[in-house]
């Protein structure tokens, strides 16, 4: 074709993803080892002979984790099967300890599904093809360089063995960013379960298949027909870790293949690897064959009859409907509803003090003073939550009125997260308690009496003059005198 | 005379006391002993040191049993003479100059020279009831998921079950109930249905009369003739004592050596991929350039033997795209298919009697050259494998070439049936 023709295309992007999730169980997928690393954990010491692959041990199926899927299968709205079974997808790669992985083929757990979230102010909704159970390989940190160009590599086995979820989409998405918002929203449901971390190092691994085709191709619904899905030569991206990255690694990805079109350039059909650092997208080694992982049955395992798992297993509200409650029965504006569901600890948080106070108080506290000051220092919720005692008392001591609302939101909020100190403690040490009647009454007439100027101005009829006034007895109150009850004696002895 | 059974010759002393008290007994090299290497017959495993005991040792020293050694087989199980043996041949000391038959060789012929009272063998498609057969000695494959694999390295784990060798029926069953009951690390042993006979060794009391015995005719056709002498004999004086025979057919047979051959060097090729020099076995080896996937094809080169190279690149292509449906999907339903034709014949019958290897003991090195010789002599034992069932091979007599074993095959659980059969024999 001719340049001219080629800068005319209109060209979109056509993005799958297929994201997997580490589940939150007390022990590994086929054994009993714990899944929590400890803190400073040696290398291959949470492991056992079944996680490590010894010779002769076997899997034993851990339902805690089916159960964790099955909540996520609900919650995306997918078919649970009868009978879910295993499989052994053989590869041979250093971090696998039995060079297969286990993992779902024909009967994964979670079949169909999908996901609605928000992006730009649109509601988009997105399919899932399947969502299926599996190990987690162990990891490996090769030394002086990647796989190819290491010295030597280490294999750390502790991490072998770890439930992971895999989530399958259907190529819907149409733009980094509405991969990213799903991702969030994705992310969120998880947390909401209780069947995910994502503060947890590794928890979330994102591969991303990117074509591109002619925007002319894709239908008003959205749709593209196979047969143009498949003729379009795709990457596939992987070692993307977070929302951010696979927003960045897709736009990259996005551009360098428009690019490559535009300029009447074939897009090669390759995997790329993300380099989060570089912010780009590499070519993993020249034409890798199409892999054959010789699915099989894996006879270790009986299939898990798990008809009735999903009329058994609750789960909590999730965070759409719960946006929607927030609204009805707090009257809450939706900014605060969104921002108080933003996760399940920071909603539960809320609904912890609104139990105590009015809803909107709450929603000032928790929506507006709390998560700003956290997100001021990089902290979360979960950093908080076993403090909600002391912050109630906080909210008790503004809704008494024996502090400032200034004082509260400046001093004694700031000063419990800083320094960790319970509010009684703070109001104490800083003197904040309010000054009693007396101590007001004298700083009123010390003002009036120090101030003829003033009290002129203000029988002059001088807005301005009042103020002042209001504000020297600040002043020599420390701020701890409340504004209004001050502004009324003022009047009062100036009107008298 | 030695006849190499063991690979390694050490002494675990089992609990003071228990059903095995004061028993020796040999257990093959492919069952996981803690502190003591298993080496599978192989180089790769040559130094290889579990830290954990399988289920079935944990059994046999909690019953009281000594433990002697670790018996010699064919690497990684793979084999009919225990001739592919890393740690060399076994000589058969019941008959001088010919295999112990395989792959638990070693263990077959520990029992018969008296070096153990008992030992344990692994059947994957006959390799405890084959080298019982040709050493003389009594072996039983028990019911798939009545005997824990917990330890036991796998060859074919859909396929396979540990069992007790003995000098007699009675022995064979008394350790059976100690090998016996399901075990929360071996997700596929199952309890024997409430309804089924237990007390193995009690059921070693040969009292055949009224019982119904079916000879498939398909499992003669290849028999030799002084096999097929002896196995008439056995036939009647089980006869004799009470029992009756009657000719039954099961046409699926024709497929099942083909069938155990695919299902079996397919899940070969996935159980043994983990022997890739990292862990196990000699790396550092060969021109790998740095290349990780070369340096696992050096190690595995060095490490497997021919016969072990031959059925996992067999296995490897039989699960391959474009092969898969082919060979492994194919494989599938002639088990599924043997499987139905064995649960019609117990329909009228109560157990199945063949020979159990169609010819005697080989000589030694006849077959090495001719693999497929040798698969086809596991025609009379792979379909029980096949078809999850139990089944005991008891000495019926000698030809000039050696000894010769019965099979009696019982319906799934049905291991006191073919222990009370078996027992009528001796
Ligand atoms: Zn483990």
């Amino acid at each position: 074709m001719t340049a001219q023709t080629a800068e005319q295309r209109d060209l979109t992007a056509v993005i799958g993803l297929e994201v997997h999730v580490q589940l939150e169980t007390e022990t590994k997928i086929f054994c009993g080892c714990s899944t929590q690393p400890d803190d400073d954990e040696e290398p291959n010491t949470r492991t056992c002979p079944v996680c490590l692959g010894l010779p002769g041990a076997l899997p034993v199926l851990n339902e805690g984790a089916v159960e964790a899927a099955v909540k996520v299968g609900k919650a995306l709205g997918s078919e649970i099967p009868e009978e879910t079974r295993f499989h052994r997808k053989n590869y041979y790669y250093p971090d696998l300890p039995k060079n297969f992985q286990i993992t779902q083929y024909d009967a994964p757990i979670c079949d169909s599904g999908e996901i609605e979230f928000g992006v730009d102010g649109d509601r988009r909704t997105v399919e899932i093809e399947r969502a299926h159970l599996e190990e987690d390989p162990g990891s490996l940190s090769h030394a002086g360089g990647s796989i190819d160009t290491a010295e030597y590599t280490l294999i750390d086995y502790n991490r072998a063995g770890t439930p992971l979820m895999e989530i399958v989409t259907a190529p819907d998405f149409r733009s980094a960013a509405e991969a990213r918002a799903f991702l969030a929203k994705l992310t969120e449901v998880l947390e909401y379960l209780g069947v995910f971390d994502v503060t947890r190092n590794g928890s979330l691994r994102v591969d991303a298949n990117l074509s591109i085709v002619d925007a002319a191709e894709v239908d008003e619904g959205g749709g593209i027909d196979e047969e143009t899905l498949e003729s379009a030569n795709r990457t596939e991206v992987k070692n993307i870790s977070s929302h951010k990255g696979a927003e960045k690694a897709l736009a990259y990805e996005e551009t360098r293949q428009k690019n490559a079109i535009q300029r009447g350039r074939e897009v090669e059909q390759e995997t790329r690897h993300w380099d989060e650092s570089r912010g780009i997208t590499v070519s993993m080694r020249s034409k890798e064959e199409e892999k054959d992982y010789r699915y099989f049955r894996e006879a270790d395992l009986p299939p898990l009859r798990v008809s009735g798992w999903k009329e058994e297993i609750e789960i909590p509200e999730l965070p759409d409907a719960r946006r929607e409650r927030f609204r009805e029965e707090y009257g809450l504006d939706a900014e605060s509803a969104s921002k108080l569901t933003s996760t399940k600890q920071v909603a539960d948080f809320y609904e912890r003090i609104a139990e105590k106070f009015d809803s909107g108080l709450a929603a000032t506290w928790v929506a507006d003073n709390l998560l700003g000051e956290l997100h001021y220092r990089d902290m979360a919720i979960t950093d908080v939550t076993d403090r909600l005692g002391e912050f109630t008392r906080l909210v008790e001591l503004v809704d008494t009125g024996e502090i400032t609302v200034k004082n509260a939101e400046e001093v004694v909020l700031r000063r419990m997260l800083d320094d960790r100190l319970d509010p009684e403690t703070v109001v104490e040490s800083e003197g904040l308690g309010k000054t009693d009647d007396d101590a007001v009454a004298a700083a009123v007439s010390d003002a009036i009496e120090e101030n003829p100027d003033a009290v002129e101005d203000y029988h002059a009829g001088e807005d301005g003059a009042l103020n002042f006034l209001v504000g020297q007895v600040m002043a020599e109150t420390g701020g701890s005198a409340d504004p209004g009850t001050v502004n009324e004696l003022l009047r009062e002895r100036l009107e008298g | 005379m030695s006849h190499n059974a063991f690979i390694t010759e050490e002494r675990i002393e089992g609990d003071a006391d228990g059903a095995l008290a004061g028993r020796t007994v040999a257990v093959k090299d492919n069952i996981s002993t803690a502190g003591l290497r298993t080496t599978c017959g192989s180089t790769t495993l040559e130094e290889y040191v579990p830290p954990y005991d399988a289920t079935v040792v944990e059994r046999l020293k909690a019953a009281g049993a000594t433990i002697v050694g670790k018996t010699n087989m064919d690497e990684f199980g793979m084999g009919t003479t225990t001739e592919t043996s890393a740690f060399g041949p076994v000589e058969n000391p019941a008959a001088e100059g010919r295999v112990p038959g395989g792959s638990s060789g070693g263990s077959a012929a520990a029992v018969a020279a008296g070096e153990a009272d008992l030992a344990l063998g692994s059947d994957t498609g006959g390799s405890v009831r084959c080298p019982a057969a040709f050493c003389g000695v009594v072996g039983i494959k028990p019911t798939y998921g009545l005997v824990s694999r917990y330890g036991l390295v796998a060859y074919a784990n859909s396929l396979e079950q540990i069992g007790p060798l003995a000098p007699t029926v009675e022995e064979a069953a008394e350790l059976l109930e100690v090998l016996a009951g399901s075990d929360p690390n071996d997700a596929t042993t199952r309890e024997p249905p409430a309804d089924a006979e237990t007390d193995y060794a009690a059921a070693a009391d040969g009292d055949v009369s009224g019982l119904t015995i079916g000879v498939p005719t398909e499992l003669l056709e290849g028999a030799d003739d002084g096999v097929r002498a002896i196995f008439e004999d056995a036939l009647a004086e089980l006869e004799m004592k009470g029992a009756t025979t009657t000719a039954v057919s099961l046409p699926s047979v024709e497929a099942a050596v083909q069938a155990y051959y695919v299902i079996a060097m397919s899940e070969a090729s996935s159980n043994l991929a983990r022997f890739d020099g990292v862990r196990y076995g000699r790396s550092g080896e060969g021109e790998d350039d740095g290349n990780w996937n070369e340096s696992f094809a050096a190690a595995r080169d060095v490490g497997f033997g021919e016969e072990v190279k031959r059925r996992v690149l067999l296995g490897t292509y039989a699960l391959s795209a474009g092969y898969h449906d082919k060979y492994y999907k194919k494989a599938q339903d002639a088990r599924a298919w043997v499987k139905q034709d064995f649960d019609s014949a117990f329909e009228s019958v109560d157990v199945l009697a063949s020979p159990t290897m169609p010819v005697p003991p080989f000589e030694r090195g006849e077959s090495l050259d001719d693999p497929l010789q040798m698969y086809l002599a596991d025609a009379n034992t792979v379909p029980i494998n096949l078809a999850n069932l139990p089944a005991i091979s008891v000495p019926a007599g000698e030809t000039d070439e050696g000894p010769v074993g019965l099979q009696l095959v019982g319906p799934a659980f049905g291991e006191a049936t073919i222990i009370r059969a078996g027992s009528a024999l001796s």
